[in-house]
């Protein structure tokens, strides 16, 4: 086949409806991973006996288990118990469960770091324990937390691929697809990995410049990496 | 019944494990007095303050602003909390905001002030410090001094009735110390009711209508500065004010 129309007609518009579901997966799973990562760093920070111990067992749980069975189980294991789910929804929901584990580890590190006088002087001044969480401990940690959360963001747009396993055509599947029926491996995985570098480098590049708008004098920002 | 007191300190014990720190602490205050503690460290004084605001929950004892009892009271702690302020040895200033966006930030969550109107007042404040050119510089450019004056000024925008000032110049040089006196000194004059812990004798001089020295968790001796300083009758006393003219 003529390289430029496998190229025009066949791999870029295989590979670009892949990277749209990609692109779905992630953004999907972004915001709820920190939402939950917040939430799991609070609880296991803050909460009582009982809520912390849940919050260091559910790290531990999902730390430990291999995403690609956690997906399975989702998929595969959950119709057993009557639960049905499409396999796009499978992968967010066990994206998310992955991606908020490692997101607590980096956010309850970054408010371990931070000085017990901002939270009694905060308490001092008639915050209540909330209310200097919300406005004095968590805009610091979630800062010092920027280097390892995009981190985890990183290995998210590359772990994304393990979707495919349950059957979603995001990037790496369609390239599969492709380079198969066409016996191209190494030009279409070439191409795949391109793509993967571009959105990882385009991510980096986001960062940085995120880091530098919320970067605080006199607070530690970067972590070397 | 209302009492002459704003602060009636009674009978406070504090262990920490083995340890007695506070060890049945009594005092009033009256409004606009300032009390000043001092006493060889390790002698309960910072614990004392910290007592007083329940920053540290007293194992026995009570404290009433105004007539209304702190001690026990639950999660309505910080609603007592705002009438008591509190300048710190390290300033603790919020390292994420600016020097006004630290005074005003808890007018405006705790007091539901308008943003507007606490940015007015963060201002005022400021400018009470002398620190109105330095409103939009974080706590990591400010000098020791600059921030302890940017940490009075936070305390003071929640118009405190008291306010606790533990060890304010200890982390400073002699210079700065002298900026942030200054300060206190004003803060005095104009009526502020202020516990000070600190070695300063000269400010305790000069503005202190009481000293307190204590030692082992206890009061040992309180009067009018001049007494404590030229006249102590306890023998503790004269050896501690003695040791401190010296240097």
């Amino acid at each position: 086949m003529d390289p430029v129309i496998f190229l025009t007609q066949i791999l870029i518009p295989a590979l670009w409806q892949g990277l749209i579901i990609t692109l779905e997966l992630v953004l999907l799973t972004a915001p709820f991973g920190l939402l939950l990562g917040v939430g799991i760093a609070l609880g296991r920070q803050y909460g009582g006996r009982v809520l912390s111990s849940l919050c260091a067992g559910y790290i531990v749980f999902f730390k430990g288990c291999p995403l690609l069975l956690l997906l399975f189980m989702l998929y595969f294991g959950l119709p057993t118990i009557g639960i049905i789910l499409p396999a796009f929804t499978a992968s967010v929901i066990g994206f998310i469960l992955c991606n908020a584990a490692y997101n607590s580890e980096y956010i309850r590190g970054a408010i371990k770091s931070i000085k017990d006088g901002q939270m009694t002087a905060a308490q001092a001044l008639g915050m209540t324990k909330v209310q200097a969480i919300e406005t004095i401990i968590l805009p610091q940690a979630l800062r010092r937390a920027i280097p390892g959360l995009s981190n985890e963001f990183i290995y998210l747009i590359k772990y994304s691929s393990l979707a495919y396993m349950i059957t979603v055509v995001e990037l790496s599947g369609a390239g599969k697809l492709v380079a198969t029926k066409y016996f191209l491996y190494n030009e279409t995985f070439l191409a795949v990995g391109i793509v993967y570098l571009a959105l990882v480098t385009l991510t980096t590049f986001g960062v940085d410049r995120l880091e530098k708008r919320l970067a605080i004098p006199g607070m530690v920002q970067k972590s070397g990496r | 019944m209302t009492s002459e007191y704003i602060l009636r300190i009674v009978d406070l014990h504090k262990n920490f494990g083995d340890r007695e720190v506070l060890h049945g602490i009594s005092f009033n205050v009256k409004k606009g007095e300032t009390i000043v503690f001092i006493g060889p460290s390790g002698t309960g004084k910072s614990t004392l303050l910290r007592c007083i605001n329940q920053l540290t929950e007293p194992d026995k004892g009570h404290v009433f602003i105004d007539d209304d009892e702190v001690t026990g009271c639950g999660y309505r702690i910080s609603e007592y909390r705002q009438r008591i302020g509190m300048v710190f040895q390290n300033f603790n200033l919020f390292d994420h905001l600016t020097a006004v966006q630290n005074v005003e930030i808890a007018p405006i969550r705790v007091r539901k002030m308008k943003p507007a109107e606490a940015r007015k007042k963060a201002m005022e404040e400021l400018r009470r410090v002398g620190m109105q050119d330095w409103a939009d510089h974080y706590p990591s450019e400010l000098s020791g001094g600059q921030a302890q004056r940017v940490s009075i000024a936070r305390s003071l925008a929640m118009d405190p009735e008291v306010i606790l000032f533990d060890e304010p110049t200890s982390a400073l040089d002699p210079e700065l110390t002298r900026e942030v006196l200054e300060v206190m000194k004003d803060l005095a004059r104009s009526g502020m009711t202020m516990l000070v812990v600190t070695h300063e004798m000269g400010f305790a001089r000069s503005v202190a209508t009481e000293v307190v020295f204590m030692e082992g968790g206890q009061i040992v001796e309180q009067g009018p500065p001049a007494e404590i300083m030229k006249n102590p009758k306890h023998p503790r006393t004269r050896e501690f004010i003695g040791k401190i003219a010296e240097h």
